[in-house]
């Protein structure tokens, strides 16, 4: 018997009933006059152009590829209105509108602007590559013998991905086999994190025996022995940026611990450089700015700037949180990470790249996500346990930017995306929300996790996010449409760790049940 | 100050006698001694508490010993045994209520090791004859027929349910005996929930129990768990689990029942 198909519910038939709207773009709309400004540097290019009403994106694109000559490689962009509300050249609060399809609808039709008006369009080009979203678990591959709790891909190479667990081993695995490569076994208790280095040379492991070990990644040998010094356990980890490295030297390590201080590492002599003791209570995260800069988030409501230049002296004290501040994000994070690498970078070896270019290429990377309007501006988000983001800026005030409410429960994990537009949040009201990465203003919400969501991670291109979660799966999320794009059930249980690798060929993550779970196109 | 406190009140105004430091001292040289004879000679209830005490005593002394030793090494050799209970440091400060998340990984647990699916804790029972079951009530004017019954047992009746009009009603569930919520324990983890019942899934006695939804002992029915935050692998919340009655509700009055897992 064939199967029937069940007849339309009466929601169903109700909408059906209803008048659709058709987007049609009239015929008799009159030209309107736009202006093209770069996002970045602010400069505008061209003049006014008068173009017809209707003009879809795809058509203002091959408009400005034109007006920059180029062509016959066209690079993609993405257009917003720039929506003043004073006549002021000035003005702070301007905002900006995307252009979703064409002017018409996402403009005129809205009523935001009349074909009367002059419309500035920042243009802000998108990444001239495509991560294809994840649809599938590769492999579920055993090995660790307890739960995951941090796991990190190579910048140079997408095959190695590392984690770290509660069995104290750290392992790296061959993502293109699937299989085990090494075990970094040394630690006494739970490894708590784990890092790359931006030369991809180092991994550095954190554990709750309060040390911190440094293993070479291509062997798996650890580097001497455990860098100990901190009184309880290490919450985070992280490295210098490789365009601050001097010449002939490694790059250098900065942990956070329980214990209230930052310890600056020297990577080759073993040593402790630098304690930094300001915060009252447990440091809970530490991030290693561009400009030499160590910001440090605290249980004690304090974020903290110390300069490492300045032999790590506490420059400012940011404090506007009422609870604890539970993770920061830095508008350079992913391009700091990936050091000198690229997207295109999925199998380098480092033994083959001459570290000056990479540094050269590093600080070329960093520069192009950092200047806005030909300054470097490195923007600061951070978490808190009182249900609210701040946005800084550090390097013009100690003074919040703005305050990001919205999350009805605690913030725990809020990351910018590679090119420092947007800002993803968090938190365990099993929503994630979606802010703008320039002014910190609020976009958007992504729901659809069922339990408290741990962390995100964003793909190289901008485009997509992927989050774990408590309710055992990763979602991926469309940020253009701030819709769920796929899925993906397959973890037995918590998931507490989540990486995309520099490429976006594979995502990795790992969780409870003890599997690391790869997952592709 | 209370008024039994009176041995407090006269040494607060007279204070202690003046030989009572020494008395003390000789006393604590003493137990010991009085330990050792009590070792020796107690017997019966008071001799097995006094050993169950001592064991423990000495076992903690030991713990005792052994982590002083192991402080005295350069940090303990072996990596710590973990247990499954490591966590990633943004919810290492947090108390999290575990218990839910507890038995929905032992029930993955449970699933893993391909448990006999059909098993129950109560594989058999004592079957209940229809008079026990049911109370014959007399109907009409001179009580001479007797086609209606009354069910004898506690039982569950859904939500909204409305009885038939009197001349219809062949068996009746008295209203004392309806239960709507059951004391759920999780037999892993020992812990009691009181959750709402869902409906009776199988009454081993009879299918016609099952459909009038009697509770006796071995009775499986389903109970709404969402409270206690499970998901299922897809990552929904679960709503409903089985449950076996493991005690005779008609005798304590309550359903206490074991989850299938």
């Amino acid at each position: 018997m064939a199967t029937v198909i069940p007849p339309p519910s009466k929601r169903q038939k109700k909408e059906a009933q209803k008048i659709q709207e058709v987007d049609l773009i009239p015929a008799d709309l009159p030209n309107v006059l736009i202006k093209f400004q770069a996002s970045d540097t602010g400069e505008s290019i061209g003049g006014s152009i008068r173009v017809p009403g209707g003009i879809t994106e795809k058509q203002l694109e091959e408009l400005l590829n034109q007006l920059h000559g180029e062509s016959d490689e066209p690079v993609p962009y993405t257009f917003a209105l720039l929506n003043k509300s004073s006549a002021d050249e000035k003005d702070a609060d301007a905002k900006l509108i995307d252009i979703r399809d064409n002017i018409y609808t996402s403009i005129l039709k809205p009523g935001i602007k009349t074909t009367e008006d002059f419309l500035t369009l920042v243009y802000t080009p998108r990444a001239v590559f495509k991560v294809k979203a994840i649809t599938r678990s590769n492999a579920a591959i055993a090995g660790h013998g307890s739960t995951i709790l941090c796991c990190q891909f190579a910048p140079n190479d997408s095959s190695r991905m590392c984690s770290g667990a509660g069995d104290s081993t750290a392992r790296v695995w061959d993502c293109n086999t699937q299989t085990p490569l090494y075990t970094l076994s040394g630690h006494s208790n739970w490894v708590l994190c784990v890092a790359y280095s931006p030369c991809g040379t180092m991994i550095a492991t954190g554990s709750m025996d309060n040390s911190v070990r440094l293993w070479e990644a291509d062997t798996g040998k650890p580097m001497g022995k455990a860098l100990t010094g901190h009184s309880k356990w290490v919450s985070s980890l992280t490295w210098e940026p490789l365009h601050l490295v001097k010449s002939g030297q490694k790059p250098r390590l900065a942990s956070s611990s329980k214990d209230s201080t930052i310890k600056v590492w020297d990577t080759t002599s073993r040593v402790c450089l630098l304690t930094m003791s300001g915060h009252t209570n447990a440091v809970s995260c530490v991030k290693w700015s561009g400009s030499n800069i160590i910001y440090s988030a605290s249980h004690d409501k304090s974020i903290k700037a110390w300069d490492i230049s300045a032999q790590g002296k506490c420059i400012q004290t940011l404090k506007s949180h009422a609870h604890w501040v539970n993770h920061l994000a830095l508008s350079t994070d992913y391009v700091l990470r990936r050091g000198g690498f690229d997207h295109t970078s999925s199998r380098t070896s480092t033994r083959s790249v001459n570290m000056d270019d990479l540094r050269a290429k590093a600080l070329e990377q960093y520069e192009k996500v950092a200047k806005i309007n030909g300054v470097i501006s490195e923007r600061l988000v951070t978490a808190s346990d009182d249900f609210t983001m701040y946005f800084w800026e550090p390097l013009k005030s100690s003074k919040p930017v703005c305050r990001m409410t919205g999350h009805q429960k605690l913030v725990n994990h809020v990351s910018f995306s590679p090119d420092g537009r947007y800002v993803v949040s968090s938190s365990f009201d099993n929503s994630i929300k979606v802010w703008d990465g320039l002014k910190g203003v609020f976009v958007g919400t992504l729901r659809g996790h069922v339990a408290p969501v741990y962390q995100t991670a964003w793909s190289a291109d901008n485009r997509l996010l992927v989050s774990c979660s408590k309710d055992t799966t990763l979602k991926v999320w469309d940020i253009r449409t701030r819709k769920l794009s796929v899925d993906l059930p397959g973890h037995a249980d918590e998931v507490y760790a989540v990486d995309w690798s520099m490429d976006g060929k594979r995502v990795a993550s790992g969780g409870k049940d003890k599997m690391i779970r790869l997952w592709s196109h | 100050m209370p008024q039994n406190e009176y041995i407090e009140q006269h040494i607060k105004q007279h204070g202690r006698r003046l030989d009572h430091e020494e008395r003390k001292r000789k006393r604590e040289a003493r137990e010991g001694h009085r330990i050792s004879k009590d070792a020796q000679n107690l017997t019966g209830w008071r001799g097995k508490q006094f050993a169950k005490k001592r064991y423990s005593e000495k076992v903690a002394m030991k713990k005792k010993i052994k982590a002083h030793q192991e402080s005295k090494v350069n940090g303990p050799s072996t990596p710590k045994q973990d247990e499954g209970e490591a966590l990633p440091t943004y919810l290492l400060d947090r108390q999290t209520n575990n218990t839910a998340k507890a038995i929905s990984s032992s029930i993955k647990q449970k699933r893993l090791e391909k448990a006999d699916k059909f098993s129950v804790p109560l594989p058999k029972v004592r079957g209940i004859s229809e008079e026990e079951m049911f109370k014959v009530i007399k109907t009409g004017k001179s009580k001479t027929k007797s086609w209606k019954r009354m069910i004898t047992k506690h039982t569950f009746v859904g939500e909204g349910f409305t009885r038939r009009p009197v001349k219809m009603e062949r068996i009746i569930r008295p209203s004392a005996l309806r239960q709507k919520k059951a004391n759920v324990t999780h037999p892993e983890l020992k812990v009691t929930v009181f959750l709402p019942i869902l409906g009776v899934k199988k009454n081993p006695q009879s299918p016609m129990y099952t459909q009038l939804g009697v509770l006796t002992k071995g009775t499986i029915i389903e109970v709404n768990v969402s409270e206690l935050g499970l998901v299922t692998a897809g990552g929904k919340v679960v709503w409903g689990k089985y449950a076996q009655i493991t005690n005779e509700p008609d005798r304590d009055g309550c359903v206490n029942a074991v989850l299938l897992v």
